[in-house]
């Protein structure tokens, strides 16, 4: 309101009373379980803060219980949306520990598996936005694709949500018969969804005028407060951990890193996140052909001991999963359980980040927010 | 109506004529409240799930009767039989009266709605203010169910409600406003009649303006509906349910009823103000033939622009708070006062319209469709359905 | 008056309608209720504060509005209606009324009234 109004002492004649308000932990749009305290003057936010924790399972302590081989499956549960990468990560840490090279079949496989995962998240991080923001229908129309990835998936491992595919040394199981044919075959029909969804979604004006100048990380905050992966790339920092810092065999993959451009507002705005999530999509798409076509032959799996003690030791990995660099530090002992994990995840960055961004916002605008920075409770928590 | 009951009333002379007029509009009233609002809000509940879930390349409730048709049954069924909470610390009598009152505004909108020509329970000679006016009711109800609920969801729902819908009141007066100047009446019947069964006799194409008009009546009607892109008192990814949130059972299903109810309201008058309402040709002289097929030719007009709303609700986001400010004070209402005056200018230099300009006006608006479906069959033809169906299982 | 008789049946209808539903529900549904289901829902958390807070002074300024706007164009339906008879003179009269009405929007505008921040 541009009326100057003020009293004497110099208050605003308008001001009133904030409001203290709970979003979430039970709240439709918190993608998980997830708090804000939010304090508003009417539509206006003056703060979100964050209240982490609802979703915690000590996952970093079970690693010191259950050993090297048993860990992997609750890998699965630090970011549920993306399995297969976090299964990656903890792979390699121990992998790198150990000294154990994995074949390269089997890292083919896990380029496959990951390439796919990313593709399954991105899709909901994409129909999650709409959703949040109010369109229903992108949502319908990404999960019908992300089913057939959780299809594919399924016949790969089992499952289609929690994989365990992953094992220390390699993959648990080779690509069934013709897996390669049938995801080219689904790529042929994914990738002109993609340019589908861009039609039906990022031209719409409504969408444009939600997301773009909402909630701007400038290149300066967005390293400052170490965002990573798409919300990162945003801000129009082309760092990619596949391409930065290559693990696996992603440098024999030709594949770009999409940064946004602020096509429609500043760099490093809502729609940004969302357009950079989109394109990674086709650099998915991209990487999966390529790594079907050039899939070597041999073992998937290399021999590791049953009881697996690598030497004394440290060491930090980082795995680019869908929501940015998620970097593993695992402490051994030399003895069957690791000493000490430590997981660092994106979402963990970005629900950090909340807090000042949201000063000025509508509480429509934080919906957006959170759905841009594609948090995933889990993650945070773990 | 009230012609019917005078000849059924000369049919009984010694019957005061008042109390044949109380008992038949009573009788009349409820046949149309029950046989036809209830049911018309209840099954369009069902045609909306079912209208999304096909743009959502979903099935939609499909058990229930054939093709789900008996679903909304099932629905009030079970909130029939829900447990009815008031939260202790609500505000006891409001939070049972808002509902009431929403039902009430809205039910009351339909006496003065045209079902044909002959059909309507009374041809109130301000029906068009009236309408507006006793729709406002629902914004009293809301926000009584809002500020009662004593919940913050509850509390901005209600306000955002109330500031939506007194906002765009505003822009959707003005819009009836050419209507009203073309018609010379505020008669619901009396605009139908100033208008014709041919396209080129509506309204809506009398000019430019009027064209206009239309368009910012449909969108300040669905904003008053509170429908998607203006569905912001019930932003279930903001405000949880908005307004509705502490009320369960049959109370928050009564809510939802007036929605769906009002979608109909907005369709009859869409239809009523711009085209044409239940006009046909004069093809036959038995009245009941006519009767039917009058009716038949509004419901569809109506259930057009019902389906219309479901479809923009299926494919837009939802707009924010200051973005609908912005829209409704800065575009629309100077827009509306600049078709007033417009169509005032128009006139008094055209006293009686031109024939040309209402064949260009339709001409424009089909070249305009045209143009829409082929927008439409290019995108179907390069959308991939997913019709692959499992590729796991598929021959590769 | 005797057309309104109807606006008052079908209001009457209306109130029946939600009467009969509700004390219907009652009657049917079970009746459990404890103290956490009587608590104000704040997404899983004890309210902090009641709900009954003041309010942002930008919904009664939308509300000023509203009246002033609405007074207005309710001044323009008789003329609409009898705008034929009128002729000129009534053409004249209003551009002379939506031109004052200009000027307040206009004045409104300026001062920001129809910023939301």
């Amino acid at each position: 309101m541009s009326l100057e109004l003020e009293f004497a002492d110099g208050r605003d004649v308008f001001a009133t009373e904030d409001m203290v308000l709970n979003m979430g932990p039970q709240h439709p749009s918190t993608h998980g379980v997830l708090r804000f305290i939010i304090r508003a003057d009417g539509e206006v936010m003056r703060s979100a803060k964050a209240d982490v924790g609802y979703l915690h399972r000590s996952i970093e302590k079970i690693a010191e219980k259950v050993g090297w081989h048993g860990f992997m499956p609750y890998t699965d549960r630090v970011d549920y949306v993306a399995a297969m990468t976090t299964n990656q990560a903890w792979a390699m840490a121990a992998e790198v520990l150990g000294g154990v090279t994995v074949p390269r079949r089997g890292e083919y496989c896990r380029v496959i598996a990951a390439e796919l995962g990313r593709i399954c998240s991105h899709l909901l991080a994409a129909g999650a936005m709409g959703m949040d923001i109010g369109a229903i229908t992108p949502f319908t129309h990404a999960v019908r694709e992300r089913e057939l990835i959780n299809d594919l998936l399924e016949e790969l491992c089992g499952a289609r949500l929690t994989f365990n595919y992953m094992r220390i040394g390699g993959v648990a199981w080779d690509l069934p018969p013709g897996f390669g044919a049938k995801v080219l075959r689904f790529l042929d029909h994914f990738e002109p969804y993609v340019d589908e969804l861009d039609d039906l979604l990022s031209g719409n004006k409504i969408y444009i005028e939600r997301l773009a100048n909402v909630a701007v990380v400038s290149r300066e905050r967005a390293i400052a407060y170490n965002l990573v992966g798409p919300n990162l790339r945003a801000s129009g920092v082309k760092y990619d951990i596949r391409k930065h810092l290559p693990y696996s065999v992603y440098p024999e993959f030709d594949f770009e890193v999409p940064i946004g451009e602020g096509r429609h507002g500043s760099v490093g705005d809502c729609w940004d996140r969302y357009i950079v999530r989109l394109h990674e999509m086709r650099q998915s798409a991209r990487i999966l052909r390529q790594a079907i076509d050039g899939l070597p032959e041999g073992p998937v799996i290399a021999k590791v001991p049953r009881n697996y003690k690598p030497a004394a030791g440290e060491v930090h990995v980082h795995v680019e999963t869908p929501r940015g660099d998620q970097s593993w530090y695992v402490v051994a002992d030399g003895t069957e359980y690791p000493y000490r994990v430590h997981i660092r995840t994106g979402s963990f960055a970005a629900m950090a980040m909340i807090e000042e961004l949201s000063r000025g916002l509508m509480i429509a605008d934080l919906v957006a927010l959170i759905a841009s920075f594609d948090i995933v409770a889990p993650e945070v928590d773990r | 109506m009230r012609a019917y009951l005078d000849a059924i009333a000369a049919g009984y002379p010694t019957v005061s004529p008042a109390l044949v007029y109380l008992i038949g509009m009573l009788a009349f009233g409820a046949l149309v409240v029950f046989v036809f609002i209830l049911p018309v809000a209840g099954i369009t509940s069902w045609v909306e799930r079912r209208v999304w879930a096909r743009i959502q390349s979903r099935i939609g409730p499909n058990r229930v009767g054939p093709g789900g048709f008996l679903q909304w049954l099932a629905d009030g069924l079970k909130n029939l039989l829900k447990e009815d909470v008031i939260p202790a610390a609500v505000d006891v009598p409001l939070f049972r009266i808002a509902p009431y009152v929403v039902v009430a505004g809205f039910v009351a909108a339909f006496v003065a709605l045209p079902f044909a020509g002959s059909l309507i329970i009374a041809d109130l000679n301000i029906g068009i203010l009236y309408i507006s006016a006793i729709t406002s009711l629902v914004v009293i109800g809301i926000l009584m169910a809002g500020w009662s609920s004593n919940n913050k969801w509850s509390m901005l729902g209600g306000i955002r409600s109330a500031t939506q819908i007194i906002c765009y009141e505003i822009p959707v007066g003005l819009s009836i406003f050419p209507v009203v100047l073309l018609s010379g009446t505020l008669s619901m019947q009396g605009i139908i009649s100033a208008q014709g069964w041919a396209p080129t006799s509506w309204h809506m194409f009398h000019s430019p303006f009027l064209f206009v008009s239309f368009l910012l009546f449909f969108v300040g009607a669905l904003a008053e509906g509170n429908r998607t892109p203006f569905d912001l008192p019930e932003a279930d990814s903001e405000l949880v349910a908005g307004f509705a949130t502490e009320y369960s059972g049959m109370r928050s299903l009564l809510f939802f009823l007036a929605e769906w109810g009002n979608l109909y309201v907005i369709g009859v008058l869409v239809s009523t103000l711009f085209m044409g309402g239940w006009q046909v040709p004069h093809f036959t002289d038995n009245g009941v033939v006519l009767a039917v097929a009058q009716f038949a030719t509004m419901f569809v007009k109506a259930y057009f622009w019902v389906f219309v709303a479901m479809w923009v609700r299926a494919t837009l986001p939802r707009v924010r708070v200051d973005q609908f400010m912005t829209l409704c004070w800065k575009y629309m209402v100077p827009i509306g006062l600049v078709n007033v005056v417009g169509t005032a200018t128009m006139m008094v230099v055209l006293p009686q319209g031109s024939i040309v300009l209402r064949w260009i006006m339709v001409a424009m608006t089909a070249a305009i469709l045209v143009q829409f479906a082929r927008r439409v069959f290019f995108h179907l033809r390069r959308a991939n359905y997913g019709r692959l169906g499992r590729i796991s299982e598929g021959a590769a | 008056m005797s057309d309104y008789i109807p606006v008052l049946i079908t209001l009457l209808l209306g109130v029946v309608i939600v009467a009969a539903m509700s004390n219907l529900n009652r009657l049917l549904g079970p009746r459990k209720m404890t103290a956490i289901k009587g608590e104000a829902f704040e997404c899983g958390n004890e309210a902090t504060g009641p709900g009954w807070g003041r309010f942002s002074i930008k919904f009664y300024m939308v509300a000023i509005l509203f009246i002033v706007f609405d007074v207005e164009v309710v001044f323009m339906y008789p003329w609409a209606v009898i705008y034929r008879e009128l002729g000129v003179f009534g053409f004249v009269e209003m551009a002379v009324f939506v031109l004052v009405l200009a000027v307040g929007y206009a004045f409104a505008w300026r001062k920001g009234a129809f910023e939301w921040r």
